[in-house]
């Protein structure tokens, strides 16, 4: 039911507020963008209309991969209304969001690696024109071998994607056993081996990306952009545009979506900052939506093997996961994709041995990235599934197994992460409760199902991408003699509600309104750094910080109080806009006459806060990917209904219960876990970024197939089944008011608890993501004749693992270090003396 | 004087109503409804996510009906009634649907806002009571990424209330 009240007056309002409990925290509100994103007031970055406005459009290759021989831009710079044409010559530095794979170039120089590569840049006055200009830019293209996918990656080490990586078209290796994993497998009465494939897929922001940049008046740059990352933009710009960095302004833009595409410094970005800088006027790039998907940065799909050794009760005795990875054409984040891929397993189950292998291989085709839930749901999805079937093998109920094996609070796991508060075990008592698991799971009629699954995710990543010891986040607070207060943060808004997260933790503590305070964020001039949306960070560190910064300010405020109340400070209160004495709570003054005061005393009142996770324990190389100062916990039972005849699967119900710490605005928490859920059954059901080779005749390039919205299908009003959201909300002292993560986790759940509900239906494993339904058609098929009722990936190729990195789990006396590290200096010597050798 | 590219000359003239008021405005004949609200007159509520009818994100009221104003050409519309998100409100206070909107989570990163709400305006208009699946069925061609609509059914619902409210008042 609608809210009656007028909803622009948060609970601070309230008369009879006191000093004992939130009031701002914990209450759904409306968030304080609300107003302009209804009225159609936010400013996305194409809505930036400037004086003199040049439109830019880039050129992509039609060809996977190739050779550029030459380019000829003549008659597209004779164009009437071209102002400038751009090549690779122009933007020649690297530049790449990990410093381990700096491997793109604004504009391709010598070779094209996917369709879509850009190869030049027009700017016109119109975008039209430059949209025509494109056609007179003549490319003589060499046309290499195309590299489709992983298997092939490994069989064809020539002609190479790129000059650097493992070797061939293998970019990235990672080996790391965390105890003996043939002595668990030794002690197992069981052994399971499943092999599971999830396919890419894409993260459709219905927000096409788009920048704006300017030579300021002067002289500098400033670029708008719809990016997650303003701040790791803004280091790419300085590199790659040879500026110094305090001559670069980057304000990202509200986001209109993002989940993960808008986290890499793109090459349109850096070609709008260039043409803005050689024309001195702004320009302006909006891709369409093919390009998005060209941008692509999306969930990589990934060839997985676990094999798991069980007890009978169910306990785990060892685990060894193998993934195959395609990358794309790009490293983006995918090294630490790949290391991701192997890091959470051990969140959530208490696992005593662990081995992962995995392998990220280069092909021609977009670059993969990070995409809600970076690399952990494809992994989750396989561990899920084989935990569904372990149950069922050893007769046990899949949520009383999982029960049996969740991973405690305060733990250290085998490789070395330090969980915070776990809250599984409540997660999957509560959705079984009320998705009635217990009387639906193997009982309801032949096509209806249920299945369950559970997942953990970061509350931030513990490391930065560039290793320093600076803070995470940063927040400055101005108190104003208005009585209003300004926030000014690197935060960046991607619709997640992190402006209003900001809002909240200010207002709550300074006992004022939400509406009160005025925000800054995601300007790299305005704000102190804040490292990006991404690995749902912003709720915990920026929190923190502004937290921080609040109650720094309030002390101020307090001081100059008492001293005018003459009411010690322990006993005023912040609430209702007052502060006031809590024994005599009519005895007080006004918020603003508060700051006035505390003005006059100490000059002009401005707070600092920021904030620097925990350091981990996890020591060894590659130890850096995965640590997080807490970790949320979600578990899902997901009803289906399978169709035998058609294989359409559809969902009437979906129970979700999410280990969030605090909600800080339920109304938004609910939002996050809903749209994750919407977006998993898109995964789970019908996304998929395929590809397809054009006939021999024409090029046989490898393309896109379906490079648009109507053909890349996601789910619709239509589709999205009832949700019921419960909320686990167990304060972790490591969030501000407790507070966990929200945005990812509660997705990775879902993919894995279809497929299991999809067994429950009609007795068929689809071990492969997404679960469409010619896949259930044909393993029904294989069903009917007797033989394994199954569909998915039967094998997973050789590969030349190098030795694993042997890191003895804490129980084994541990310490974080691997044994066999060859220690970096020693390492690099070796490697100078290769080279020389060679 | 050397010609100017087509795109740059704004030969094409329309008057029309835009959100209630009588619009004059100069384009290239081209241009879309959708490129003349943003580009030429610079209302830029009305979004896109695609310009081919795919995402449903720049839809706006054509004479009451929602359309897609990717899809419209700006030359068709002289002399009728467009609405967009910038004409939603009335008399400096919100619509019953902004409101809700704001207040329960409809609008996460608001890109598909603007659209859903002319469209559940024109639902509304239509259908003064719909059921849950008129509303999914009314918004079935806007594209939202972020909320898994239930937040948009549950404003969508909590509007129409407000709205029959307020007429059952002025009755
Ligand atoms: S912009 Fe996508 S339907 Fe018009
Ligand atoms: S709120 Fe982001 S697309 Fe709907």
């Amino acid at each position: 039911m609608p809210d009656e009240k007028d909803s622009r007056t948060t609970p601070a309002d309230a008369p009879e507020a006191n000093g004992n409990k939130l009031r701002v925290i914990g209450v759904p509100r409306r968030r304080v963008d609300a107003r302009a994103k209804v009225t159609g007031q936010t400013r996305f970055a194409d809505d930036i209309f400037l004086p003199r406005m040049a439109h830019c459009k880039l050129l992509r290759s039609p060809h996977p991969h190739a050779r550029i021989r030459k380019i000829d831009t003549s008659r597209a710079a004779a164009h009437p209304g071209v102002y400038v044409v751009l090549t690779g010559k122009d933007v020649p530095i690297q530049y790449g969001i990990l410093p381990v794979s700096q491997d793109e170039q604004a504009l391709c120089v010598d070779r094209v690696r996917h369709v879509g590569d850009p190869v030049a840049a027009v700017v016109a006055r119109e975008e039209l024109t430059a949209f025509e200009a494109l056609d007179l830019i003549d490319v003589d293209y060499e046309i290499l071998t195309t590299i489709s996918d992983p298997q092939e990656a490994l069989t064809t080490p020539e002609p190479r994607i790129h000059e650097y990586g493992e070797e061939g078209n293998i970019h990235k290796l990672v080996a790391l056993e965390f105890g003996n994993v043939e002595e668990g497998f030794a002690e197992a009465d069981e052994i399971f081996e499943d092999t599971f494939f999830f396919q890419g897929n894409t993260h459709l922001p219905i927000e096409q990306h788009a920048s704006v940049a300017i030579k300021d008046p002067e002289g500098k740059l400033t670029v708008w952009s719809s990016t997650q990352t303003p701040h790791y933009l803004h280091r790419a710009l300085a590199k790659v545009l040879e500026l110094p960095a305090a001559h670069i302004r980057v304000i990202a833009t509200p986001n209109g979506g993002a989940f993960g595409g808008k986290s890499d410094p793109f090459n349109h970005e850096i070609v709008v900052a260039k043409a803005a800088l050689l024309l001195d006027r702004p320009v302006k790039i909006c891709l369409t939506r093919e390009e998005v998907f060209y941008c692509h940065r999306g969930r990589h799909p990934v060839l997985m093997k676990f094999k798991t050794g069980v007890k009978r009760d169910g306990a785990i005795t060892g685990m060894h996961l193998q993934t195959l990875i395609d990358g794309g054409a790009y490293g983006s984040y995918g090294v630490a994709s790949t290391f991701y891929a192997g890091a959470l397993q051990t969140t959530t189950y208490h696992i005593p041995r662990y081995r992962y292998q995995g392998c990220r291989t280069f092909t021609n085709k977009p670059p993969c990235g990070p995409k809600r839930g970076h690399g952990t749901p494809q992994p989750r999805f396989g561990q899920e599934v084989q935990l569904d079937k372990i149950a069922e093998r050893l007769k046990i109920d899949p949520a009383d197994l999982r029960l049996r094996i969740v991973e405690s609070s305060n733990s250290v796991t085998a490789n070395f992460l330090q969980l915070g508060t776990v809250n599984l075990a409540e997660c999957i008592r509560r959705v079984a409760k009320v998705s009635n698991w217990k009387e639906k799971f193997r009982n309801l009629p032949e096509g209806h199902g249920v299945g369950l699954a559970c997942s953990a995710y970061l509350t931030g990543a513990g490391l930065p991408i560039y290793w320093n010891k600076m803070p995470h986040s940063g927040v400055q607070l101005k108190f104003d003699r208005s009585g209003g207060v300004t926030i000014f943060c690197g935060a960046t808004e991607i619709g997640q509600g992190s402006d209003d997260v900001l809002a909240g933790i200010v207002a709550e503590v300074l006992g004022i309104d939400t509406f009160d305070i005025r925000l800054f964020t995601g300007d790299t001039d305005l704000g102190p750094v804040d490292l990006g949306s991404y690995s749902s960070r912003v709720t915990l560190m920026a929190g923190n910080a502004a937290l921080q910064a609040a109650e720094r300010g309030k002390a101020i405020l307090r001081e100059a109080a008492a001293e005018k109340l003459q009411v010690p400070k322990e006993r005023l209160c912040f609430a209702g806009k007052r502060v006031f004495d809590s024994a005599a709570p009519e005895k007080g003054l006004t918020f603003q006459e508060a700051v006035c005061l505390a003005e006059a005393r100490f000059g002009t009142i401005g707070t600092v806060g920021s904030y620097t996770p925990p350091t981990s324990p996890a020591l060894y190389k590659g130890g850096g990917v995965g640590p997080s100062p807490t970790y949320s916990y979600s578990a899902a039972v997901v009803q289906v209904e399978v169709n035998s005849v058609t294989g359409w699967v559809t969902v009437p119900k979906v129970w979700i219960a999410h280990d969030i710490g605090r909600a800080l605005n339920p109304t938004l928490v609910r939002g996050q876990v809903e749209g994750s859920v919407y977006m998993g059954l898109g995964e789970a059901l019908m996304e998929e970024q395929e590809f397809r080779r054009l006939p021999k005749k024409l090029s046989h390039a490898l393309v896109h197939k379906f490079p648009s919205i109507l053909e890349y299908k996601s789910p619709t009003s239509l589709d999205m089944p009832e949700v019921v959201t419960e909320l686990i909300e167990e304060p972790d002292p490591r969030g501000p008011y407790g507070a966990k993560e929200v945005g990812q986790g509660p997705l990775l759940p879902i993919m894995p608890a279809v497929a299991n509900a999809v067994y429950d239906a009609v007795g068929v494993r689809i071990d492969e993501i997404p679960v469409t339904p010619e896949k259930i058609l044909k393993a029904l098929a294989e069903k009917k004749a007797g033989r394994d009722p199954r569909f998915g990936p039967t094998d997973f190729p050789h590969i030349h693992w190098p030795e694993a990195l042997r890191v003895p789990p804490p129980w084994e006396g541990g310490d974080g270090h691997a044994v066999n590290e060859v220690p970096r200096r020693q390492k690099s010597r070796q490697e100078k003396e290769k080279v020389l050798a060679s | 004087m050397s010609p100017l590219p087509i795109a740059s000359q704004k030969t094409s003239q329309i008057r029309f109503t835009l959100n209630g008021e009588e619009t004059d405005v100069s384009f290239a004949p081209y241009k879309t409804l959708l490129e003349v609200l943003r580009e030429d007159l610079f209302h830029t509520g009305t979004k896109h996510g695609c310009e081919l009818g795919e995402c449903g994100a720049c839809a706006v009221l054509l004479d009451g009906q929602p359309v897609l104003s990717c899809l419209v050409l700006a030359l068709e519309c002289g002399g009728r009634q467009v609405l967009t998100v910038e004409g939603l409100g009335e008399d400096g206070h919100l619509h019953p649907l902004q409101d809700a909107f704001a207040d329960l989570g409809a609008a996460q990163c608001g890109y598909c806002t603007p659209a859903i709400l002319v469209t559940a305006k024109a639902l509304l208009d239509q259908n003064p009571h719909p059921t849950r699946d008129q509303i999914r069925a009314a918004i079935s061609g806007n594209l939202c990424r972020c909320t898994g609509y239930l937040q948009i059914f549950e404003a969508v619902e909590a509007a129409m209330l407000k709205i029959a409210d307020q007429k059952s008042k002025v009755r």
